[in-house]
């Protein structure tokens, strides 16, 4: 292949002729991500106030092991290391986590905010050397369709979640923590079923998917959530945060769920 | 008539520099029609190309106020104008001279793309049957008017000049169209992976930011021929029920 010789190349960190505030959306994800990962975390090693009656944090669901009355197993097994922090969240969080860290939309979102790779789209980067995903360690991003497999399984946890959600002491009944939890399951399902993985498996991979008539329709389907995963990425974000923080907040009493009835 | 101010890359393949030159503009000029009339007014000597002045023709790219555009498409009542327009020439292709660059390198890549290779005839008069539903998503991919703007904003050829290992957004969208096609039977997955650089490719979107003719590049066609490079070299899971399908 002919070579080419450019006469703008090796240009300085933040270089450009671009007059609009190039740096916005990159500094608006990475406050936005940045609180999430902050908060996240913090939530995550606290163990405690994360259930409040029927409703179940997403950030602790599924509960393995736990000492609350949602937990699958039963209480902080034995065998577990005391060396090691133990928070039922910490046991399934990576999940959902490799998840989000190895979707497209994220992908292109952080490396430009947290890696200024690049900062804006026509803006000089800090660094001349560049290796993309081809190479490790970026190219095990490769593997995003494996946690796609298992974050299916978690949208039908907080699924049923959202189910245990109406199953109240005094019987059934949906309180506002009840839409919460449901709200947050939606969207989640929204995100996870339209990404570009999940569109690729139903028919995408196919160049004659009209022979395939139920992968048809679910590649249309997939395709029509695809189409908005950026806003399902965002809205499935904050939804979980917030969800942690209404049952937190009940929880520790200091907001009274509300019951519609 | 409003007069503006333009500063305008002036050069060749060894170096130039900005001049400014000031304009009377008009209600719906473009671009192109003030640089035209600053070549017919005050430099007889800009060089610029062009062509359809309707945005098909995909000749008049550069880069307005930093941002890869169409000269014939941007209306100037869409720029601030209260301070000076600059224009520049592509900055990932060699320039010319001012705002002409050379852009030969792209068809040298598409040479070395393997080219559409269909079935056998479906009909005994040598004809093909194709599904509505199954053209459907290539036919985006023939909306592109080669102006190579995706090529000149995508930060692996601007920044990191990867020309001998990448070969840009234009041409995954060229390479999905034939093998996402349902009457291709060639394999042009190895290529992706070993020769044509997808791996470069790190889902910045502002291929698909700039394309004038709305081609959703990234998602509709990078995306999914990295899914088909996954399927082939880096799921283990997936080979495996191929063996037994």
């Amino acid at each position: 292949m002919a070579s080419v010789d450019l006469i703008w190349k090796n240009g300085r960190f933040g270089q450009t002729s671009r007059r609009d505030a190039w740096w916005g959306e990159s500094l608006l994800v990475f406050l936005g991500l940045g609180a999430f990962i902050v908060y996240g975390t913090w939530a995550a090693f606290q163990g405690n106030h994360y259930t409040h009656g029927p409703y179940l944090s997403p950030f602790y669901s599924p509960e393995i092991f736990g000492d609350s009355a949602h937990s699958w197993f039963g209480p902080k097994p034995a065998w577990f290391p005391d060396w090691m922090p133990f928070s039922p969240a910490l046991l399934i969080l990576w999940a959902p986590g490799l998840f989000r860290f190895t979707c497209y939309y994220y992908r292109g979102a952080y490396y430009k905010a947290f890696w200024a790779d690049p900062p804006a789209c026509a803006v000089g980067e800090p660094r001349n050397t560049y290796l993309g995903e081809k190479t490790l360690p970026l190219v095990l991003h490769n593997l995003h369709r494996y946690v796609f497999y298992i974050a299916l399984l978690f949208i039908v946890v907080l699924g049923w979640d959202a189910i245990k959600a109406t199953q109240f002491d005094d019987g059934f009944g949906v309180g506002l923590g009840t839409v919460i939890l449901t709200v947050n399951a939606c969207l989640l399902s929204c995100y996870t079923l339209g990404c570009h993985c999940s569109r690729h498996l139903c028919g995408g991979g196919l160049d004659v998917v009209s022979d395939s008539p139920i992968r048809h329709a679910l590649y249309q389907f997939t395709s029509k959530l695809n189409g908005n995963h950026k806003k399902f990425a965002w809205a499935s974000l904050i939804s979980v945060g917030f969800a942690d923080i209404y049952v937190r907040l009940c929880s520790m009493g200091i907001f009274t769920d509300v019951r519609f009835f | 008539m409003r007069n503006v101010e333009f500063r305008i890359w002036r050069g060749d393949g060894k170096g130039g520099d900005f001049r400014t030159y000031t304009t009377g503009i008009d209600d719906g000029m473009v671009v192109l029609d003030a640089v035209h009339k600053i070549q017919a007014e005050q430099a007889n000597d800009l060089a610029v190309r062009w062509n359809c002045k309707a945005g098909k023709c995909g000749s008049c790219s550069a880069e307005i106020n930093g941002l890869p555009r169409l000269m014939c498409m941007t209306r100037m009542n869409s720029l601030p104008l209260d301070e000076p327009v600059t224009i520049e020439p592509m900055h990932s292709f060699p320039p010319i001279k001012d705002l002409v660059t050379d852009v030969s390198w792209n068809y040298e890549v598409k040479k070395r793309i393997k080219p559409f290779k269909p079935r056998k005839p479906d009909a005994a008069d040598g004809t093909w049957r194709m599904q509505q539903a199954d053209v459907d998503r290539v036919q985006e991919f023939r909306k592109c008017i080669e102006c190579f703007l995706c090529q000149d904003v995508c930060h692996v050829l601007r920044e990191h000049t990867k020309h001998d290992e990448f070969i840009g957004p234009r041409f995954f969208v060229y390479t999905a169209a034939l093998e996402m096609h349902p009457l291709d039977t060639e394999d042009r997955v190895p290529d992706l992976k070993e020769t044509d650089g997808i791996g470069y490719c790190n889902i910045t979107t502002c291929c698909r930011q700039v394309c004038p003719e709305h081609i959703t590049i990234t998602e509709n066609a990078i995306i999914p021929l990295k899914e088909r490079v996954v399927d082939r070299y880096f799921d283990p899971l997936t080979r495996l029920f191929r063996m037994f399908k």
